[in-house]
């Protein structure tokens, strides 16, 4: 089943085009990896589809929702609020710098959204929030503050956060680029695991042999396009593009 | 001597009453304030701009002026001395407030703005349970600055009449020829804002549970 679709979706900042017609569909259990350079517009596609940025042109559907339409002549129209609301709630994301509340405890990090979004009561909240800390591996974190955590730790109460509110799709904006090279592997393991426990994901990354290690089917974007697309093997062992295979050769 | 004490005392609650109305007005307008000066429209923003200007531009001691006068040459009357005193303070401390809230709703990183919309935070929401509180902390020195300053400055009230510590202070200077009222009047405001420096001290210690 189709869970997002996007198709031609356009951004440019400035007059300066980022997202040039980008078109893709998700399927529901799904993990896709976006690749590419630096600049290639990859956040900003996820950020679109967050609503973090509003876009110039295009259409994205999520869960059977129209989110933002758009005619040929290029008037962009947005759904309703209520809309709106419900495509965010479908849709999770996880910072590459994480963006915990440095006032609130790792706990109330987790429940503060399910009891002012879901209107959870706190004991479920907090339930909840316990069983992810859990499958986090920090049950004795749930007091700390997140200026107490490393790095990773940090990323993972962000997930955690994310997953509390129970989304259809998980969305990564290179969750593992602020931290140092020892703390990535413990995100990719958490990420493996929800990829294992078939959540629904989309994961920007710089982070290769991770890519290709989890994804279902992997993206490569280059200055706004999609140049390629396919399976990890297929990218990864016989990329057809000229762009895919320089990009690709840096990271052998 | 005990006349004397009590005279000041009672003029001490005077300087207090002034002080605590300031707060509790100029407080939540300058809120007010900050978000006309951060308003997206520019005529909203401009205007609030000069208001900020005046207010931080003039002395407070003309502004109190004004404020007590001006009423008398447009309209023909004015409002009693004690009012036009807390109007004066309030607006002008509302715009010094406004500034350092600006600043402190301005410091927080926009991460956090993103996070709270991500998740679905209402506008209400994000701003009175995640920026507020942290903004809170980020200006409590700022705060305390002024809030001092404020202490010292009720002594201005008497430019318009109103009898409060120091103006009680200098007419008993007067009388008995002595420097003490004053110099007592200055251990006063000392005491003061010892207490106030304590205040901000223990708020400050309280939110330090996290950096």
């Amino acid at each position: 089943m189709e869970i997002i679709t996007i198709d031609n979706l356009q951004k440019s900042f400035d007059g300066l085009g980022v997202l040039k017609g980008i078109s893709f569909t998700l399927n529901e259990g799904e993990v896709l990896s976006i690749i590419g350079p630096s600049g290639s517009g990859k956040s900003t596609l996820l950020r679109c589809l967050t609503q973090l940025e509003p876009v110039d042109g295009g259409t994205i559907n999520v869960c059977g929702q129209t989110m933002v339409s758009s005619t040929k002549e290029g008037v962009v129209s947005y759904a309703d609020k209520q809309t709106l609301r419900s495509v965010r709630l479908n849709l999770g994301l996880v910072f590459q710098n994480f963006n915990l509340f440095p006032h609130m405890s790792v706990l109330r990090n987790i429940t503060e959204p399910q009891m002012h979004v879901l209107k959870r009561s706190k004991q479920e909240a907090e339930k909840v929030g316990r069983e992810l800390l859990k499958k986090m591996g920090l049950e004795e974190k749930e007091k700390a503050y997140p200026d107490q955590l490393s790095g990773g730790q940090q990323q993972r109460v962000s997930i955690a956060r994310a997953l509390a509110l129970n989304p259809t799709v998980l969305c990564f904006d290179e969750p593992t680029s602020a931290l140092d090279p020892e703390l990535t592997g413990e995100i990719l393991r958490v990420i493996k695991d929800l990829a294992k426990e078939k959540m629904t994901m989309i994961v920007v990354t710089h982070e290769m042999a991770f890519a290709r290690d989890i994804s279902d089917r992997i993206i490569f974007m280059d200055d706004g396009l999609i140049v390629e697309e396919g399976t990890p093997e297929a990218l990864f062992g016989n990329p057809q593009n000229p762009r895919t295979q320089k990009f690709l050769n840096r990271y052998e | 001597m005990g006349n004397l004490l009590l005279q000041m005392l009672v003029a001490t609650m005077t300087s207090l009453k002034i002080f605590g109305l300031t707060l509790l007005f100029s407080l939540p307008l300058g809120m007010l304030v900050a978000k006309g000066r951060m308003a997206k429209n520019p005529i909203i923003s401009n205007v609030v701009n000069v208001y900020i200007m005046i207010m931080r531009g003039t002395p407070l001691i003309l502004q109190l002026l004004f404020v007590y006068f001006a009423p008398y040459y447009i309209f023909g009357s004015s409002y009693d001395r004690f009012t036009a005193v807390i109007v004066g303070y309030t607006i002008n401390y509302a715009a010094y407030f406004a500034e350092i809230y600006r600043g402190g709703i301005q410091s927080i990183p926009v991460g956090q703005y993103e996070a709270s919309l991500v998740l679905g935070f209402s506008k209400a929401h994000t701003f009175t349970h995640i920026i507020a509180p942290q903004v809170v902390k980020r200006i409590i020195p700022a705060m305390g600055n002024e809030v001092i300053t404020l202490v010292k400055d009720t002594a201005l009230a008497q430019t318009i009449g109103v009898a409060e510590l120091f103006r009680v202070a200098q007419n008993a200077s007067a009388r008995e020829f002595s420097t003490m009222p004053i110099f007592i009047a200055g251990v006063f405001y000392f005491l003061m804002n010892a207490i106030v420096s304590r205040s901000f001290d223990l708020l400050e210690k309280k939110l330090n549970y996290y950096r």
